[in-house]
């Protein structure tokens, strides 16, 4: 009969005709678009391509202090004045405005960081709308979220973002910020600054009075003036620890609020009981979500021994069937590596892991040649004495250790400077109630991993961070109660 | 007893499951590897008349449609096979005479299986004698949800016995099994019994084949592989009438068991609509218009 054929996926490509893209990005300041008072510039790139896409302005000190102050004026003179249900329909307006331009704000997405568009369409940009939409709907509703005490905003935040999910965490930020009634500096991260530009575009479009969103770029220099402004009324930061202590020193005494979301190495349990194929899909979104580039990746696995031969397997081959590749292409499961920096500093923990013993295992996936690529690793044979079983190396290699006892796992679960997330996989309900009361993590998943929604709050215990966002925890950063 | 081992199977999660189908079907399939899906899908068919008022009209018809597709377009496949109640195999099997096309025929009192183990095997015995080239059994679904694995062991070792050579393809009525669960251990069963082929449904009970059973088998069928080293065949049948639905399943093969299960030799399609709908997107793909469906011959 037929033999058996082979069947590759044709390329899919999103096509890139309708996103329209300047060549050189200013900043947003007061309402404007207006270049740097040094006038420097830096370019963003295509990390899967290495191709430059536009050059953006750099904010120097005399720039951060004209969008603070353009940021003061606005709250001393018109946000914080304004009647709360029109802010709500301002966030309404831009929440709309956003998600109208969905397919735009994904394709630049993945064009600036990496991401495969099946991510920056799915989940990225319907999740930054949803957030403004959620805060959108509180603006009006404060009395509700802290009943019998009155929330005032703080006055002007400065609030800074990683490049892992650039739009999304510049939502997170802007949406409670603006509906509590501040005023704010957001400085997105140097290498992703393009969605957050074109979300400046949104909020002129959305009419915003000037000044209420002021955006800037730069690198750490950069931050550092805005962190240290003396006008600033809160930080909110989500970014490495090693940042987040600076920031903490720095803010010390000086009466600013800060909110910090900062670096994980979240455990991600599989017991003997669990459904083993989903649990194996689970793995997979845990650690190879965004090429790993996620604060609360479950990048520690713990398996149960009885099932650790069988899981292991199947991660193997499932990790065979990935799609590693360009990002824009509708088939892609792993995109491009952010940075070359980024890319630099997962090949040194891999080598790392290697030299310290591990066995490691990588998917034979081919690699685009040019472009920051990382094929998905795997390491088994190590212990908590381990390096990469202990730091966050934030890229698509995962740690496996295997356990015998609930007790056991919770214990090493546990045992790590950080505690942003956590998983666990088990068909047993009392189990999922015991565990996840005992590992101290702000937010655990049980039977699935990397789930978000605008009405939950994220946050960290231990050096994972301060404070919480989304949901109604999220607003109490933005206020004074009283 | 492998049985033992069986009731200790892991669990499947329902969520999940539907969350891995969701993200197999989203993968786009354009252009050649659309072509190639389409021209497979069609070669994996199982042409199906499954009714009460079947005649031998009615059947000689759909045999000479199985190897005259389309004739107006050359170069297509044909179906896989004819899939008939028991008393027109003979019809079938004259009427495909030398096209290349196999007879498949239910048989065990599909669909209900309420009959007893005599008359299943005699059944069986006679489509084999009218020349059957492969026969699709239903399991006793009312033993398997009482909990008596071992009579539906027995049963599918009992006509695996009687088939001899002959291909033997096991019915789960998964509709009836209800829980993903319980997809699991009858395919694990079946496969454990002799099976060849597993089967989701009959095409008589709602719902037939869904994406997550379908899923749950090709996963059994991947752990009994990697356990046993057989390569135990798929048919998803019920439910499935459009060409988009076919390359997701292709899809899903694909990244579950690998290229060596894209063949007719193990998976096939359980469908009577779905071969319409395949050579009109085949016409679309390469004329670049879609041809309007009375192009497309009913029998």
């Amino acid at each position: 009969m037929n033999k058996a054929q082979t069947w590759e996926y044709s390329p899919a490509p999103e096509s890139t005709d309708h996103i329209q893209l300047k060549d050189r990005y200013d900043l947003f300041i007061n309402g404007e678009f207006v270049p740097g008072v040094e006038g420097r510039y830096f370019d963003t790139i295509n990390p899967s391509n290495e191709e430059k896409i536009a050059e953006v302005a750099e904010a120097g000190k005399a720039d951060i202090d004209k969008a603070v102050s353009s940021a003061r004026k606005a709250y001393d003179k018109i946000w914080s004045k304004m009647l709360p249900k029109e802010r709500g329909k301002y966030i309404f307006r831009i929440a709309r405005l956003l998600q109208e331009s969905a397919r735009e704000f994904s394709v630049i997405e993945s064009m600036d960081g990496g991401k495969p568009i099946r991510e920056s369409r799915d989940i990225d940009v319907p999740l930054s709308s949803a957030h403004f939409f959620y805060y959108a709907g509180w603006a009006d509703k404060l009395e509700y979220a802290f009943p019998g005490r009155t929330a005032n905003p703080l006055g002007v935040a400065g609030q800074i973002i990683p490049w892992n999910f650039p739009l999304l965490m510049a939502a997170w930020k802007l949406a409670p910020a603006l509906a509590t009634g501040n005023t704010l500096v957001l400085k997105p991260a140097e290498t992703t600054p393009l969605t957050a530009m074109k979300l400046a575009e949104i909020i002129q479009e959305a009419d915003l009075p000037p000044g209420v969103v002021n955006i800037v770029n730069g690198a750490g220099e950069t931050g550092k003036f805005l962190v240290n402004h003396g006008d600033i009324d809160k930080i909110a930061f989500t970014g490495s620890t090693e940042v987040g202590k600076y920031i903490m020193k720095s803010v010390a005494g000086s009466g600013k609020k800060y909110t910090l979301e900062l670096g994980g190495k979240a455990a991600n349990i599989i017991f003997e009981d669990a459904a083993i194929d989903q649990a194996v899909e689970g793995i997979v979104n845990a650690i190879f979500f965004n090429q790993g580039h996620v604060c609360c990746a479950g990048s520690r696995l713990y398996v149960q021994e009885g099932v650790a031969e069988e899981v292991i397997s199947k991660l193997q081959k499932r990790m065979e069937s990935l799609i590693v590749g360009d990002p824009l292409d509708k088939n892609t499961d792993i995109g491009a590596i952010n940075s070359k920096m980024q890319l630099n500093k997962i090949k040194k923990y891999v080598k790392l892991g290697k030299d310290e013993g591990g066995t490691i295992y990588q998917s034979s996936c081919p690699l685009p040649e040019k472009g920051y690529w990382f094929a998905p690793t795997i390491f088994t044979d190590v212990s908590q004495s381990n390096r990469i079983v202990q730091e966050e190396i934030f890229g698509p290699v995962l740690a496996i250790q295997t356990f015998r006892t609930v007790d056991e796992v919770i214990l090493k679960a546990n045992n790590s400077p950080y505690g942003l997330s956590g998983g666990l996989w088990t068909d047993k309900g009392s189990k999922i109630f015991k565990v996840t009361q005992d590992i101290r993590a702000g937010v655990i998943w049980a039977n699935t991993f990397n789930k978000f929604d605008p009405a939950s709050p994220f946050g960290g215990y231990k050096e994972s961070g301060v404070g919480s966002e989304g949901g109604i925890e999220g607003l109490s950063g933005y206020v004074n109660l009283v | 007893m492998f049985l033992d081992k069986l009731l200790y199977a892991k669990p499947i999660d329902q969520i999940g499951a539907q969350e891995r189908v969701t993200r197999l079907f989203s993968r786009s399939i354009k252009k050649d590897s659309k072509v190639q899906a389409l021209h497979l899908a069609l070669s994996m068919i199982d042409l199906t008349t499954l009714e009460g008022k079947d005649s031998p009209g009615k059947v000689k018809q759909l045999c000479y449609k199985a190897s005259h597709l389309h004739d107006s377009f050359p170069g297509l496949p044909n179906v896989a096979a004819i899939c008939v109640y028991p008393t027109m195999v003979a019809i079938a099997k004259k009427a495909l005479a030398g096209t290349g096309i196999k007879v498949a025929s239910v048989a065990t009192a599909f669909p209900s299986g309420m009959a007893d183990m005599h008359a299943k095997l005699d059944e069986v015995k006679s489509v084999i004698d009218a020349g059957a080239d492969e026969v699709d059994m239903v399991i006793s679904r009312g033993k398997f949800l009482r909990g008596d694995y071992q009579y539906v062991s027995d049963e599918i070792a009992q006509v695996k016995d009687a088939c001899g050579e002959t291909h033997l393809k096991v019915i789960l009525e998964t509709g009836e099994l209800v829980t993903l669960d319980n997809v699991r251990l009858a395919s694990d069963i079946a496969m454990e019994s002799g099976a060849d082929f597993i089967k989701t449904s009959t095409g008589k009970v709602s719902p037939a084949a869904t994406p997550p059973v379908v899923l749950t088998m090709l996963e059994a069928i991947r752990d009994f592989q990697t356990k046993t080293g057989k390569k135990i065949g798929m048919k998803p049948a019920g439910g499935i009438g459009q060409a988009k639905q076919a390359i997701q399943y292709l899809v899903m093969i694909k990244e579950t068991l690998g290229h060596d299960w894209l063949s007719p030799d193990l998976f096939r399609f359980g469908a009577s609509s779905l071969a319409n709908d395949v050579l009109m997107q085949i016409v679309k793909q390469t004329t670049g218009q879609y041809q309007s469906k009375d192009y497309f011959s009913i029998d």
